[in-house]
């Protein structure tokens, strides 16, 4: 009969249909993990070897996909090669930003991260369970090297984790010195008299401020590279900030930050078309002259310098102005870290290599790809003399100590929608105090979320 | 042998969609909803009750989120239905251009959304876009479409619409070629004219056509992300925020627990209007 022939021929089907659908979930699980599957087994074979022979080892290292650090991460690379020829670094990259913040915490969750990677210092390193992902590397012999104002950055329950894989970087207000030649403007030391210079510099029809808020990130400059000023007012907010017993809103040295980003509003100092303006945009302001002031991280430079060659010299640089003409300072970004990976196979190897990025021969390798934006954190290391006239700017702060880490560096809290909120006060939805109120809610969360102590 | 086997197609053929059905689809669905009740950190959770549900409903821009939601779907639901209706009775008719212009208007439909987000957002730009420049050479100042906290969300729904209204004709289309001609020859024979045929005819019996595209564009429209994500990101601030991006907002800071609990109250506030709005059109549904 018919039906009798058929049902052989089903069940076959349906044993081919699900051992095609097995099949193909195997080749998932494998494929979810290129790189740990080929590096896992490449340490394998290394590893059988190393009993006979001691060499060529290979490990793993990663890094985000921006073209400076691409470039820091290879000179670092081929130095280390030259110094140990039997250790080849692999780099991988990955997106920056929030996105790279995901795939770090995804691949240590899943146990795929690379024997060294290099991410931020301060409140994001603190977002990665450091005793349960990253090596403790405090009594490691190179920790000698690093300048102890960037240990803290890295620390997590009194355990050092990283090292410094560049230069620090400042936030500050970056100026074009030919505007302020031709008005004849003086670089300013208080707030009151920055906002004199804008004032005149509107006059002569041209943007005070250049505001960049399509990149929303850019529109907390101003209050984040204000975080000198409040420490020098408040110097324990940080602490109390922490364990919730300062707000932003109820401290006036902090909402002062919130209130000088809508001044700049209210007075109309800023370009018109902000908020459809972006980062690039706002450098191209800058370097020909149209706006006279951007509030930017020093990170810029390389930028400038690569894309504006030739008005490179017109730009300077000065910090954040407070209110006190004596407590003129500038806030400062500590650099990213490199760290190593706790379940890496390749410890010692891996520590060699952040040996050598944490000497001064490692900061030489560096500044030659990528000129510094600051001071580095490694002992002895200088700054080369070719550097921008405006990292120059930067130096003199560091040479009489008025700097401070801004507030991420040593606190474990950023609240994630500061740079919303900051469009919203620098282009007048919210008012200052609306602003600060509106982040400490967001803080609130954050906390929560971290589940830290007494929130 | 089982009964089961029996049958001329036996149950086992259902088993492979099955399983792909309960591993992608039902699983994940149950398990965010516990991980909703969760503090997680994709590896360790810690149950934390209803705590999540507390602070989504407090987070600042979530009022303007379920607003914002709203004005959108019904914006571009309402736009697609009569902008979608009107297309097909003009690709319909006897006109020479047709097939031509029938593939013109579902072209936007092929491109990709995020390239429609950038090339849009480019073009709105309020000084250097193209559609503010075309506006000042006839001595109209444009607005500033993504930066003015009363217009972005209404631009990005507009955008919406131009990249969904296609999809919208062509189930029109579908739906009014399949109107008997009957109705017409009575129309005929009575001596109506071609607003009688419009009205009384081609709107009423195209109306499974209509239901189909207010439920597609309503639910697409209440979980739209990523248009709005590349043109705006839910700002200037939070003006144009939607809870998908919300939603997103809260994965990027790693609050991966509250994150799932804002995907369930999305699901829900999904179906509590989705079904009603399902069943109220169909009930009012005419047979051909």
């Amino acid at each position: 009969m018919k039906k009798k022939g058929f049902k052989p021929l089903a069940m076959l089907l349906c044993t081919i249909l699900l051992t095609g659908l097995l099949a193909a979930c195997g080749g998932t699980a494998s494929k979810g993990s290129p790189e740990g599957g080929a590096g896992a087994g490449k340490d394998a074979t290394a590893g059988g070897k190393t009993e006979e022979t001691a060499e060529e080892v290979t490990i793993t290292l990663l890094v985000d996909n921006t073209q400076d650090s691409v470039n820091t991460a290879n000179a670092y690379i081929e130095a280390f090669k030259k110094k140990s020829p039997n250790i080849t670094v692999e780099l991988e990259t990955r997106p920056g930003g929030s996105e790279g913040d995901n795939i770090v915490k995804t691949r240590l969750a899943t146990g795929d991260m690379t024997d060294v990677f290099f991410y931020n210092s301060g409140s994001l390193m603190q977002a990665l369970t450091p005793e349960k992902n990253l090596l403790d590397l405090t009594n490691e012999p190179f920790q000698a090297n690093v300048i102890d104002s960037f240990k803290p950055t890295v620390s997590y329950n009194g355990k050092v984790y990283g090292v410094p894989t560049s230069s620090t970087t400042a936030g500050g207000w970056f100026y074009n010195k030919k505007v302020y030649a031709d008005l004849g403007l003086k670089v300013p030391k208080t707030w009151s008299e920055l906002i004199a210079n804008n004032e005149k510099i509107k006059a002569a029809g041209l943007t005070p401020v250049i505001g960049t808020f399509k990149d929303t990130w850019t529109s907390q400059l101003v209050v984040l590279a204000d975080y000198y000023n409040v420490q020098a007012q408040v110097p324990t907010f940080a602490e109390d900030f922490t364990a919730r017993k300062a707000t932003n809103a109820d401290t006036p040295a902090a909402l002062r930050s919130f209130e000088k980003l809508q001044e700049l509003n209210d007075k109309g100092f800023m370009n018109k078309d902000l908020l459809a303006t972006t980062y690039d945009a706002g450098l191209k302001m800058l370097a020909e002259g149209k706006g006279a002031h951007y509030p930017m991280l020093s990170f810029a430079t390389p930028a400038i310098v690569q894309n504006f060659p030739d008005q490179i010299d017109n730009i300077g640089f000065f910090a954040q102005p407070g209110d006190d003409v004596g407590k003129n300072g500038l806030t400062i970004w500590m650099p990213g870290a490199g760290y190593i990976y706790k379940e890496s196979k390749r410890i010692e190897e891996a520590k060699q290599f952040l040996a050598f990025v944490a000497s001064v021969e490692g900061t030489v390798t560096v500044s030659a790809v990528s000129k510094p934006t600051g001071p580095y954190l490694i002992k002895d290391a200088v700054v080369p003399d070719d550097v921008p006239a405006l990292v120059k700017d930067m130096l003199p702060y560091f040479e009489t100590d008025k700097t401070a880490p801004a507030l991420e560096f040593v606190s474990p809290i950023k609240g994630p929608s500061l740079e919303q909120i900051t469009v919203e006060v620098g282009s007048g939805i919210k008012s200052a105090k609306e602003g600060a109120a509106a982040y400490d809610k967001d803080v609130e969360k954050q906390a929560k979320q971290l589940g830290l102590e007494g929130w | 042998m089982n009964p089961i086997f029996k049958r001329t197609y036996s149950y086992l053929f259902l088993v492979p969609a099955a399983i792909i059905y309960f591993v992608i689809f039902i699983l994940p669905t149950i398990l965010s909803f516990f991980f909703s009740l969760t503090r997680w950190t994709l590896t360790e959770w810690e149950f934390i009750g209803l705590e999540n549900f507390v602070t989504f409903f407090n987070e600042q821009s979530l009022s303007i989120g379920f607003k914002n939601t709203l004005i959108y779907a019904v914006v571009t639901s309402a736009l697609k239905v009569v902008l979608g209706l009107l297309l097909g009775v003009l690709l319909t008719s006897k006109i020479r251009t047709k097939d031509y212009l029938r593939s013109v208007i579902f072209f936007p439909t092929l491109v990709s959304t995020i390239a429609v987000g950038i090339a849009f957002s480019m073009m709105m730009h309020p000084s250097q876009g193209i559609i503010n420049t075309s506006l000042a050479a006839i001595g109209i100042s444009g607005p500033d479409w993504l930066g003015d906290t009363r217009l972005a969300l209404l631009s990005v729904a507009l955008v919406d619409v131009w990249k969904g209204v296609g999809f919208a004709t062509v189930i029109y289309i579908a739906g009014i070629l399949s109107i008997p001609g009957e109705y017409y020859e009575a129309l005929q024979i009575d001596g109506g004219n071609a607003w009688h045929k419009f009205w009384n005819i081609i709107v009423p019996l195209s109306r499974p056509a209509t239901n189909s595209v207010i439920i597609l564009a309503f639910i697409g429209g209440l979980r739209s992300f990523d248009l709005i994500w590349t043109m705006t990101k839910g700002g200037p601030g939070f003006t144009t925020d939607l809870i998908a991006s919300i939603i997103y907002k809260q994965y990027q800071g790693g609050f991966y627990g509250l994150a799932t609990a804002g995907n369930v109250i999305l699901f829900l506030i999904v179906s509590a209007l989705a079904f009603p709005l399902y069943t109220y059109l169909n009930r009012r549904e005419v047979d051909l």
